[in-house]
């Protein structure tokens, strides 16, 4: 199969396979084999591409023309197939538990959910393989919006509610400072395309790309840099499902993923750094890395600690792209690669113990680990992960931002990882700690069992991924090298 | 040889046809003439679009008379795109309207129902199609009078009052224009547009032409709706009959915007509007006004039609905002929203009237769980609503995109703040109707079906054109350049 | 400045100004609708007005008589009235439905019924 059919290919077999969920809606086991198929077959595609985005040399396809001069394109550079290739692997393995937990909670209108999940991934494709800015913004845009009768599926006043904060300050932002941002650029320059070295240089004085930059920056709601992070903790009234792929892995690190790409290919390392803008937004990540920590520690409802502690760890990531060297980017790329497996795992890990045990809150916890030891077992593992010790994979990203931030000449980042890192010992590890070792509640009802197998499959995937990542990152740090050249 | 003379085939058979409906007494045989002639009205200006689409400039005399003396009837790229438009939307609706209108108005009015919607085509296009001053006044009344009438017969006792104020403002508005083109006359001794353009031109600031071009500028305002002379606006959209909301929402203001291009950019040279009388700051500071307050007060709508009248004013607005901008970026953007506009409001309110003939009513409370019971209704809605917000991937996107890289090229960065501040104002009123008929229990005793299909085609096809020009926009970007081309280059 | 001989134009000011007010401050809609005509009638005389040829007869071809006054004014105003007897006529058509319909055509009275006015 040509490259060429392979780039159209990753954007449409998603929706082609919403349609067929659709379609299929009467037959559940028709459906969910539908939405297996769909992931299967995208993870094939996408690594077909790896090959050539590998080498240097991108290849591009064009999906239409909307405005004149402007094309939706997509191609395949490293960062993208990297991106790509998580969002479809880990799309694979959250079909298998979304199997396990919607029939196992029950829900309702799951043909709708199946239907718009393939539809968001099929935006995060389209966001991952972007050739350019344009491209890039649509794609995003639809996103938040296919995203939503997911967020508000249970259709009460809370989803409501949580709906209405959700898709109000992603507009917000992406209509606001994004949209600006791109056109302002397209005036520019003429050219949004993602070009090695950026696009900007010499474009305009650096306060004008100073604004810019910040317009970018936080008009890229989705990586809920502080203060448009609101919406995430709102979105954690979606079913778990959704917020384990698309509030841990899709939607965010389609956030953080537009950065990086912008960072790198619109304005290019060099002109970053000697323009300087980056400086006082890295000061706006370490606030975010540290009060989201303080924030997440406060939480009692555990999707909403997991929410917090994302939002914290996905201005790590920002974080190394604000610090414009090589060695830092590496150090994102990586985070983003672990992050994704391990905050998944741990979001799998509270909505099975949802389905289980009808438990929500952190201090309901004790004792479970004796009725649920492979779910604690795996939180314990995950938990390990995102605080960064070995064996997990989530130690290299740290170790290469440390790195990175030495080599930029801010060593006081360095204090503010460690701090940062103790905080997520603070809220992480006392949740297997207390579930393994603490007292159950007397007034325990029901016999509590372990999570559907479905779920417990998908969990055991996610935590080898870890391990694996802790084993093998280098193919990761060389393809973030090829990233930045 | 019958090509020679479409252009005034164009608006004489809508003409004739009217009284013929007059005499067929059954309301059938009355809508399928009204069908029939907006079909071969249709066919006449894609044939007109046609010849015009290269930059070429149709002129045709009536009755041989030759201009200036004679009336001219003058087909350029501008009001080709408006010819469309109208006889488009004509079509379209007039598919929709033999259900609605069969249930909304009274069985022996429907003859005259479609007697004055005739007429009120033949307005409409006759403004759009004349090179004459006088002619486009009364042309003007003619669509005015009928629409009038097409809204006096809402079911609602309201629709009376509202068509009662909507006859006085516009009577006003166009006897403003007729001193307008009385005080042209007095300067020029003519009534040919071209005309009057390259006597204007050596004419230079006599006092006499600031008040003509004043007393136009509010009068066409008043027409267009221009904030704070809307205030007709919204009874009249509300309580008229779903079809007659959606041809007006759809036609009316565009063919007044038409209006006010032509005599801003081409009778009046570009200069003088917006050089020594410094129009451009006046316009924007009123669309600004009126798009961010219209905005606001559709969001505590209750009632959803009126809901989206309001939004009709804010998106007028967009539209003289680009025409403020004064640059060929700005005229792209005003002529490109004026072909989307049409598009979204088309479906949006074909949708409503979908509703409408279900439930009988459009209030906000009452299409509780909608989404479920009336699935493809609804969706054409949240189609047309994604394209008022301007999500990439539908056709008000791109004019959003167009109008902001105007706003932003030349430097008027609040006024970029003003279109983004009323997108998000949209989204706010629109997502309160998405999350009422998705998110909410439909009531246990409701038991609506979804609308019959005769509703639901003409909904889906403008809903469909929506997201068609939103990724294919050749032809409407294409018209819209020319069309500024047309505006800012020519002299006269 | 030549203000008595601009006489005609001194007029259609005052007219076209008493016909506004009277649209805006009456409540009957009758008398809006008068007041609609007098708004009419003042740029019907502001046309014949500019019209007029100094020493020029009625513009009606007959022997014996070579200056005319313009006729095109005529023939505009002439369509003119006959817009304005069309929108009158709709307009009271109008009022007696809303008579049927609220049973008073004063605004205030209607307005009171329900907040439409």
């Amino acid at each position: 199969m040509s490259e060429q059919a392979a780039l159209i290919g990753v954007v449409v077999v998603p929706l082609l396979g919403a349609l067929a969920v659709m379609l299929a809606g009467s037959r559940p086991n028709l459906r969910e084999a539908i939405s297996l198929a769909a992931g299967v077959i995208l993870l094939a595609l996408v690594v077909r591409l790896l090959p050539r985005a590998l080498s240097g040399d991108w290849p591009a396809a064009v999906l239409a023309e909307p405005i004149p001069g402007l094309s939706l394109a997509v191609s395949a550079e490293p960062l993208g197939v990297l991106f790509g290739l998580i969002a479809s692997f880990l799309w694979i393995v959250t079909t298998v538990y979304s199997i396990g937990y919607m029939r196992g909670h029950g829900e309702a209108h799951q043909t709708r959910f199946y239907t718009f999940f393939a539809v968001a991934m099929g935006c995060t494709m389209g966001v991952a393989f972007a050739d350019n800015l344009f491209t890039l913004f649509v794609f995003y845009e639809v996103l938040t919006l296919s995203t939503y009768p997911l967020v508000t599926h249970a259709g009460t006043q809370e989803a409501r509610q949580g709906g209405r904060t959700y898709l109000g300050i992603l507009m917000a932002t992406s209509m606001g400072f994004l949209l600006l941002a791109v056109v302002w650029t397209w005036k520019l320059t003429g050219n949004v395309s993602f070009t090695s070295g950026g696009i900007l240089g010499g474009a305009a004085s650096p306060l004008v790309i100073g604004v810019l930059f910040a317009l970018y920056v936080f008009g890229i709601g989705k990586a809920a840099l502080m203060p448009f992070h609101r919406w995430l903790p709102a979105a954690m009234v979606a079913p778990t499902p959704v917020s384990a792929l698309l509030h841990a892995v899709a939607v965010v690190k389609a956030g953080v993923f537009a950065i990086l790409k912008i960072t790198v290919y619109i304005f290019g390392l060099d002109l970053l750094r000697d323009t300087g803008v980056t400086d006082w937004l890295l000061w706006v990540a370490a606030f975010t890395i540290l009060v989201a920590s303080v924030i997440a520690l406060r939480q009692d409802n555990l999707k909403a600690r997991l929410a917090y502690s994302t939002i914290s760890q996905l201005s790590y990531i920002v974080m190394g792209a604000l610090l414009v060297n090589s060695t830092a980017l590496a150090g994102s790329t990586l985070h983003l690669a672990t992050h994704a497996f391990g905050k998944i795992t741990l979001f799998f890990c509270a909505g099975a113990i949802l389905v289980a045990s009808h438990k929500t809150k952190v201090s309901q916890l004790d004792g479970l680990g004796r009725q649920m030891p492979w779910t604690m077992g795996a939180f314990f593992l995950a938990s390990l992960s995102i605080v960064g010790l070995p064996p997990m994979g989530g130690m290299w990203g740290k170790w290469y931002l440390a790195l990175g931030a030495i080599d930029a000449g801010y060593v006081v980042l360095v204090g503010v990882l460690m701090v940062s890192t103790l905080l997520n010992i603070a809220y992480l590890i006392p949740v297997p700690i207390r579930a393994f070792l603490g007292k159950a509640d007397a007034g325990g009802e029901i016999q509590i069992r372990e999570a559907p197998i479905a779920c417990l499959i998908a969990m055991g995937v996610t935590v080898v991924g870890c391990v694996a990542l802790f084993f093998n990152p280098t193919w990761i740090v060389q393809l973030a090298h090829q990233f930045v050249e | 040889m019958i090509q020679e003379h479409l252009p005034v085939l164009q608006v004489a058979l809508p003409l004739v046809a009217a009284p013929l409906c007059l005499l067929l007494t059954r309301a059938m045989w009355a809508w399928l003439l009204a069908l029939a002639v907006s079909l071969v009205a249709l066919g006449i200006s894609i044939v007109l679009l046609r010849e015009v689409y290269t930059g070429e400039v149709i002129s045709y005399a009536i009755g041989g008379w030759a201009a200036p003396w004679g009336i001219e009837y003058r087909v350029d790229a501008v009001n080709a795109l408006i010819l469309i438009i109208v006889t488009a939307i004509s079509t379209v609706t007039l598919m929709f309207a033999k259900t609605s209108v069969a249930q909304e108005v009274a069985g022996d009015k429907q003859c005259l129902f479609y007697t004055a919607w005739l007429l009120c085509l033949t307005g409409l296009l006759g403004i759009s199609i004349t090179g004459d001053v006088f002619n486009l006044f009364v042309f003007l009344e003619i669509s005015s009078l009928s629409s009038y009438v097409l809204i006096g017969l809402g079911q609602d006792r309201r629709a009376l009052t509202a068509s009662f104020q909507y006859l006085i403002m516009g009577t006003i508005g166009a006897t403003l224009i007729l001193i307008g083109i009385g005080l042209l006359y007095m300067v020029t001794g003519t009534l040919n547009m071209m005309d009057l353009a390259t006597r204007l031109a050596v004419l230079g600031d006599s006092r006499t032409v600031q008040t003509a071009l004043a007393f136009l500028t509010v009068g066409i305002g008043l027409k267009l709706a221009l904030f704070p002379l809307h205030l007709w606006l919204p009874n009249a959209y509300t309580y008229a009959p779903s079809a007659v909301t959606v041809f007006i929402a759809a036609t009316a203001t565009k063919v007044a915007v038409y209006m006010l291009l032509r005599f801003l950019f081409d009778v009046f040279d570009a200069s003088f509007t917006f050089g020594a009388m410094s129009l451009g700051g006046f316009l924007a500071v009123l669309a600004a006004a009126g798009i961010l307050s219209t905005s606001t007060v559709s969001i505590f709508q209750d009632n959803i039609k009126r809901m989206l009248a309001y939004s009709s004013v804010a998106q007028v607005g967009y539209m003289v905002l680009g025409i403020s901008l004064v640059s060929s970026a700005g005229l792209t953007a005003a002529v490109l929203h004026l072909f989307n506009h049409a598009l979204m409001k088309g479906a949006l309110f074909l949708a409503l009237g979908c509703v409408a003939y279900r439930l009988g009513t459009v209030r906000l409370g009452a299409i509780a769980g909608l989404g479920q019971r009336m699935p493809w209704t609804m969706a054409a809605f949240v189609v047309g609503a994604l394209s008022l917000i301007g999500i990439p991937l539908t056709a008000g996107f791109v004019s959003k995109w167009y109008l902001i890289l105007a706003a932003v090229e030349r430097g008027w960065w609040p006024l970029v703040v003003v279109v983004v501040a009323g997108s998000l104002l949209a989204i706010i009123y629109v997502w309160r109707v998405v999350e009422m008929a998705y998110l909410r229990p439909a009531p246990e005793k409701l038991s609506v079906t979804e609308a019959p299909i005769s509703l639901l085609l003409p909904t889906w096809l403008l809903a469909g054109a929506n997201v068609y020009f939103g990724i294919d926009t050749r032809f409407s970007v294409g018209m819209a350049e020319q069309a500024a081309a047309l505006l800012t280059g020519s002299n006269g | 400045m030549d203000f008595l001989g601009l006489y005609n134009y001194w007029i259609v000011i005052l007219l076209m100004m008493m016909g506004f007010y009277v649209v805006i401050a009456s409540g009957h809609l009758v008398k809006k609708l008068i007041g609609l005509n007098l708004f009419q009638a003042s740029v019907f005389i502001l046309y014949i007005s500019m019209g007029t040829v100094e020493g020029g007869a009625a513009p009606i071809l007959r022997n014996g008589v070579s200056v005319f006054s313009n006729p095109l004014p005529h023939v505009l105003i002439l369509t003119a009235i006959v817009v304005g007897v069309a929108t009158t006529a709709l307009g009271l058509a109008l009022v007696v439905r809303i008579k049927e319909a609220y049973g008073s055509v004063e605004e205030e009275d209607i307005h009171r019924q329900d907040d439409s006015l």
